[in-house]
């Protein structure tokens, strides 16, 4: 497999066939129909299908500029849809905004904001707590409790400017925690973090799996895929190739979509 | 000035000018001195709290774009109250069309930067200025029309508390509530959207309602204010008490009612002095009274202001000469500075003569360890916390897992 060119329309995403997977995006727990996104001329996601399952770690898999952020950002709401609809479980995305957890890019925020660690974990309690909704002393425990999964128990009321990456991105993968969703969705969570917190990052992404919770997250590092990940989805501004990893992780699926930028034997060692 | 207590102060603070200031403070000096005194405290209060989600957001100069576009918005309802018969001073019209003509500014900026290319800096400057520019026009020709009492409206650039009525007091105080309220009902969204408007938008806020809402309290406070402030000075008090409570706190639930705090402190105490030296317009006094708070708390708040970094610096200086004097006991080498013999021998690590004590043979073994996990850690982690300044021990920088991987390489055999 390793020299050959695979023609793209081998791959296992086919447009219009919708209709067969509506049966299978009823059941998943995040399913994107026809999104495209766009902010100019040029789309940066192109009439995207993807679905992805519970109980499943999946990865969002493409080259830099493929859109992967964008379609996550789109999914949520983030940013405007040109076109598509996201259901959540079979419900419409704003009937399962208490259903879904957010780990956005760590360098999207200023951290020299004035907040604690503890704080920044309770702000995934406000959508809960709306408006003139009280900080319980459940709450509170539950703060702690969702730290202590990430190791950052003792860091509690450092100013959130001091941490690390690495614990930067714990913080935010607490505050995920402490939304209490069924569908984690994670954007580029190892990305610039130290090989420990990568391990304690999998370690609870795992921890929610096994509880049947679903895990989606942006992911680069091509080499990690089949250790980390259950599922994947391939993408290029257009859908590539999703399924099982066994199944869709291929040569042929990750030669179209990264064109020639994967070396052959770079290709054969990932699909392998 | 006619209205009565103003030339009564001149007159007391010609005589005694500290006592004149101590009867205004202590609202001794008149039942209108008193009135305003308390509506700059309310209004200091809701411009200290709202512009604090101004300032995280980052938009302050927008404010200031916001406020210098209500000046055509007075000048145009002075016209029109006059022109239907009515006084053109009547503070109720005017503070409406100063309301409307900012809206019409904030929607100008917000326009050009989407519309255009253009940064939104560059649409703050057009706004602020052509707005400014037109509403001068309009105040001039009010002059030249020479009815309805103009006089006054000059007042509006920079805040006057001549002629204040109880009404106008009433107005300010209840608009500042209003104000106050609104922050504490919205301080969650407006938190959540100042620092990470992503997450804001992924668990169903509305971002772009969010940030109109902190608008609409930064033009309320713009618009009470401006008879008290005035229009030139209002970014001024929205965005200095804020800056300031950032030196007292590092938690933005706590910077906003600290910066409410010092906001009202400065509108009560610089009323107070403008009661007392009635011919200075208001806006400026408060405003300085502010910039002194905030030059104070640069120089002397706890953590953040620059005579608690100088003591930092000092005692960072003695940690590395006790470090560095330390690993030299480690090593069995001599201590090669004085000041660090000195450090030494105070704290007990060492004789006069440089021979290490028990306690110091002890602290340097300990040290020891800590720089070998540390030289790991520089290793394994390309880029430590921003905390560490090279002397806080390691168990203080890493979280239990992140040192158990640390000693695991420091010693492979020894961790099962």
């Amino acid at each position: 497999m390793s020299g050959r060119t695979a023609t793209p329309d081998l791959a296992l995403v086919q447009p219009g066939g919708a209709a067969a997977d509506d049966a299978l995006a009823r059941g998943a727990a995040l399913a994107v129909r026809g999104l495209t996104v766009s902010y100019g001329a040029a789309p940066a996601v192109f009439s995207v299908d993807a679905s992805f399952p519970s109980a499943a770690m999946s990865a969002i898999i493409g080259p830099n500029g493929a859109g992967k952020s964008t379609l996550l950002k789109a999914a949520l709401g983030v940013i405007p849809r040109l076109s598509g609809t996201v259901q959540v479980a079979g419900v419409p995305l704003d009937r399962a905004r208490d259903r879904i957890a957010y780990v956005p890019q760590r360098a999207s925020v200023d951290w020299d904001f004035p907040a604690t660690v503890r704080d920044v974990v309770q702000m995934g309690f406000y959508r809960r707590l709306g408006l003139f909704g009280r900080l319980t002393g459940a709450d509170r425990a539950r703060t702690v409790a969702c730290l202590d999964r990430v190791g950052m128990a003792d860091f509690a009321d450092r100013q959130i400017g001091q941490l690390s990456g690495g614990q930067q991105q714990r913080v935010f993968l607490a505050r995920a925690l402490a939304q209490e969703a069924e569908l984690y969705l994670l954007d580029e969570p190892f990305a610039g973090v130290d090989a420990a917190t990568e391990r304690a990052i999998i370690d609870v992404l795992r921890g929610l799996r096994d509880d049947g919770r679903a895990v989606v997250a942006v992911h680069h590092d091509l080499a990690t895929v089949r250790d980390y990940f259950d599922h994947v989805f391939l993408m290029n501004t257009r859908a590539i190739a999703e399924g099982p990893v066994a199944r869709a992780f291929t040569a042929a699926a990750l030669e179209a979509a990264y064109g020639g930028r994967l070396g052959a034997t770079h290709l054969a060692g990932l699909a392998g | 000035m006619a209205d009565g207590w103003g030339p009564r102060i001149l007159r007391v603070w010609r005589a005694d000018p500290v006592g004149a200031f101590w009867q205004a403070l202590t609202l001794g000096a008149g039942y209108n001195a008193a009135l305003v005194t308390l509506g700059a405290a309310a209004l200091g209060f809701a411009a200290g709290s709202g512009g604090s989600f101004l300032v995280l957001r980052g938009r302050a100069l927008v404010s200031d774009a916001m406020a210098h576009a209500t000046l055509p918005g007075v000048a145009l309802a002075f016209m029109v109250m006059v022109a239907m018969g009515g006084d053109g001073r009547w503070l109720p019209g005017l503070l409406l069309g100063s309301a409307l003509s900012a809206l019409v500014g904030l929607w100008v900026v917000g326009w050009i930067a989407r519309a255009t290319r253009l940064p939104e800096d560059a649409a703050i400057g057009a706004v602020l200025g052509s707005f400014f520019g037109l509403g001068v026009v309009l105040l001039t020709v009010i002059q030249t029309m020479g009815q309805g009492r103009a006089a006054g409206l000059e007042g509006f650039l920079l805040g006057s508390t001549a002629g204040m009525l109880r009404q106008d007091a009433l107005i300010i105080a209840v608009g500042g509530a209003l104000v106050v309220a609104a922050v504490w009902a919205l301080r969650r969204p407006m938190t959540l959207v100042a620092f990470d408007p992503g997450f804001a938008a992924a668990t169903g806020w509305n971002v772009g309602r969010i940030d109109m809402a902190v608008m609409a309290i930064v033009t309320a406070v713009a618009v009470i204010g401006l008879k008290i402030v005035g229009l030139v000075l209002t970014v001024a008090l929205l965005v200095i008490p804020a800056v300031t409570a950032r030196f007292w706190t590092d938690r933005s639930g706590r910077l906003v009612w600290i910066a409410g705090g010092l906001g009202a402190l400065s509108g009560y105490v610089g009323a107070a002095l403008s009661a007392s030296a009635p011919d200075l317009p208001t806006g400026p006094i408060i405003v300085l009274v502010a910039a002194g708070l905030f030059t104070v708390s640069l120089l002397a708040a706890p953590a953040r202001g620059v005579l608690a970094a100088a003591a930092r610096h000092h005692r960072y200086q003695a940690q590395v000469h006790r470090r560095q004097g330390l690993l030299a006991l480690a090593r069995g080498d001599a201590i090669a500075e004085r000041y660090t013999l000195r450090l030494m021998v105070r704290a007990g690590f060492a004789r006069p003569d440089g021979v290490a004590t028990e306690a110091g043979r002890g602290a340097a073994a300990r040290l020891l360890r800590d720089e070998q996990r540390r030289a790991v850690a520089r290793d394994m982690f390309r880029a430590g916390p921003p905390a560490d300044d090279g002397l806080m021990p390691v168990e203080r920088l890493f979280t239990p897992d992140q040192l158990r991987a640390i000693d695991a390489r420091l010693a492979p055999r020894a961790v099962p």
